[in-house]
């Protein structure tokens, strides 16, 4: 079985895989970071969504191979120890979630819409969340912790 | 469960050989948006998975005198990026942001789009309109392919052994033109369309059409280039009569299938609609 390496929340692993274990597979049930989640298997939810090198990305549409070498951030990596990341906060104190399954992936990807829209509106917001269901919320505070987190986030610097 | 082999060339020459002599379960691996999500469902079996993304010439874009070249490999999210393929081609470059969400666009690749051969494929309408023309490298050296020539049926292309797309070419629009796509899903979102159409057209300067290329999807088991389309179009002012001939041609291509998303009366129809539509906006697009 082939080894890959990679860095994942700033440490170095280097796991045995199968070709076909999928990077979600590799985080979830080898790594135990099982804060990353699997809700579809359409490749839809967006439940599942971890950054790549930067970029976001559905980790249940990547094999873990195509991973190597790549730096990979997961809702684990997020907060500083004890004290939520901006984004985090916004969710927490804007009721953001209800029963947490799709929260992770709304996370990710509202830190990737912070980092590309700093200023962000309502209207963006939904947009760019085409990718990510949630079968509770409605969505309403979702979209508004995003762009709460997204403006914390602009004041505090980025 | 079979084990499945991986490699991930550097170069066009060392895929080719690994697809040639990979059986017929070798898979080209570009996105994965397709071939993953088949790939767990079960209704795929690869032997031997080729990624693609570490060669250059597939995942680079350049600008030549006469036209851009796109690599096979290069994501949607890259295409919307390039401000001058954008300004060139916005009807291509709004396809592609159609497709899936923010995370699939920056995967999606315009070769996985078009050799997935899904008739409902959004690239590839707008691929059509545009004259794209694809490359594609084999055993026997390269040959090159209209666009609409490429896929046969759902799930099935002209590609052989062996054979992998590497680059599209786009012509650089003459002055005074314009392109579009539209489709038509049932949600506003994350769906797969149920009728595509791309226009693209060029006028003179009392604003006569001189050229024309209509295409239309998901109506049909592959995309369809619509030549009465064009026909309907070109030496006239975009007037309705011509909308009219257009639509009429549009729907009279159409081969549809009736399912979930539309019966065959609809999807006939909107075919036509839509068609006029991207034709309007083609033709506003010539001015800027
Ligand atoms: C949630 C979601 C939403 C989607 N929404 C849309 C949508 O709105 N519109 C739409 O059109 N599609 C949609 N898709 C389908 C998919 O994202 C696109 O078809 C995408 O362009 C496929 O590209 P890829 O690079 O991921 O292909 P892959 O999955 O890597 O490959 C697809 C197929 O093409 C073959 N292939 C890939 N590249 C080459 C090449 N260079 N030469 C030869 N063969 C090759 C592969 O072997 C495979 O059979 C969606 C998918 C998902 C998961
Ligand atoms: S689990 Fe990845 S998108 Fe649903
Ligand atoms: S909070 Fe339950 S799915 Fe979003």
């Amino acid at each position: 079985m082939p080894t890959v390496s990679m860095t994942v929340n700033g440490a170095e692993v280097s796991v045995e895989v199968e070709n076909r274990t999928l990077l979600v597979q590799l985080l979830r049930e080898q790594l135990r970071l099982t804060g990353t989640h699997v809700g579809c298997d359409t490749s839809q939810c967006g439940a599942c969504v971890v950054h790549m090198d930067g970029i976001p990305v559905k980790s249940c549409t990547i094999l873990a191979v195509q991973a190597a070498d790549a730096d990979v951030l997961t809702i684990e990596g997020v907060a500083d120890g004890d004290t939520l990341h901006p984004m985090q906060a916004a969710f927490r104190e804007n009721h953001g979630l209800q029963c947490g399954f799709c929260t992770s992936g709304m996370v990710m990807a509202g830190l990737d819409i912070a980092r590309r829209f700093p200023d962000v509106d309502d209207a963006t917001v939904r947009r760019e969340l085409s990718g990510n269901f949630c079968r509770c919320t409605g969505y309403h505070n979702i979209v508004k912790s995003i762009v709460a987190g997204a403006h914390a986030m602009n004041e505090a610097g980025g | 469960m079979a084990q499945i082999e991986y490699a991930a060339p550097a170069s066009i020459k060392e895929a080719v050989g690994l697809m040639a002599n990979g059986g017929n379960s070798a898979r080209v691996l570009a996105g994965g948006t397709d071939l993953l999500v088949q790939l767990r469902a079960g209704r795929l079996k690869p032997g031997l998975i080729v990624d693609v993304k570490s060669i250059d010439e597939m995942c680079s874009i350049s600008v030549n005198k006469n036209d851009f070249r796109i690599g096979a490999a290069v994501c949607g999210a890259e295409v919307n990026e390039h401000k001058r393929l954008k300004k060139a081609w916005p009807g291509v470059c709004e396809a592609l942001d159609l497709i899936g969400s923010t995370q699939i666009q920056g995967r999606a690749t315009l070769g996985g789009n078009l050799c997935n051969a899904s008739p409902a494929a959004d690239s590839v309408p707008a691929l059509i309109a545009a004259s794209a023309v694809a490359t594609i490298a084999g055993p026997n050296g390269r040959r090159k392919v209209p666009v609409e020539k490429i896929s046969k049926g759902p799930g099935k292309t002209v590609l052989k052994k062996g054979e992998i797309v590497v680059y599209f070419t786009l012509p650089k629009p003459a002055p005074r033109s314009g392109d579009a796509y539209l489709r038509m899903i049932p949600r506003t979102e994350m769906d797969i369309a149920m009728v595509g159409a791309g226009v693209s057209l060029t006028v003179d300067k009392s604003g006569t059409c001189t050229a024309a290329r209509v295409a239309i999807g998901a109506v049909a088991p592959i995309v369809l280039l619509v030549a009465d389309g064009a026909k309907a179009l070109i030496g006239t002012k975009i007037d309705d009569a011509a909308l009219n001939a257009l639509a009429a041609a549009a729907s009279a291509a159409c081969n549809p299938i009736d399912d979930m998303r539309g019966t065959i009366e609809y999807r006939t129809q909107v075919a036509g609609v839509l068609a006029c539509r991207a034709a309007l906006i083609a033709f506003e697009r010539t001015r800027s």
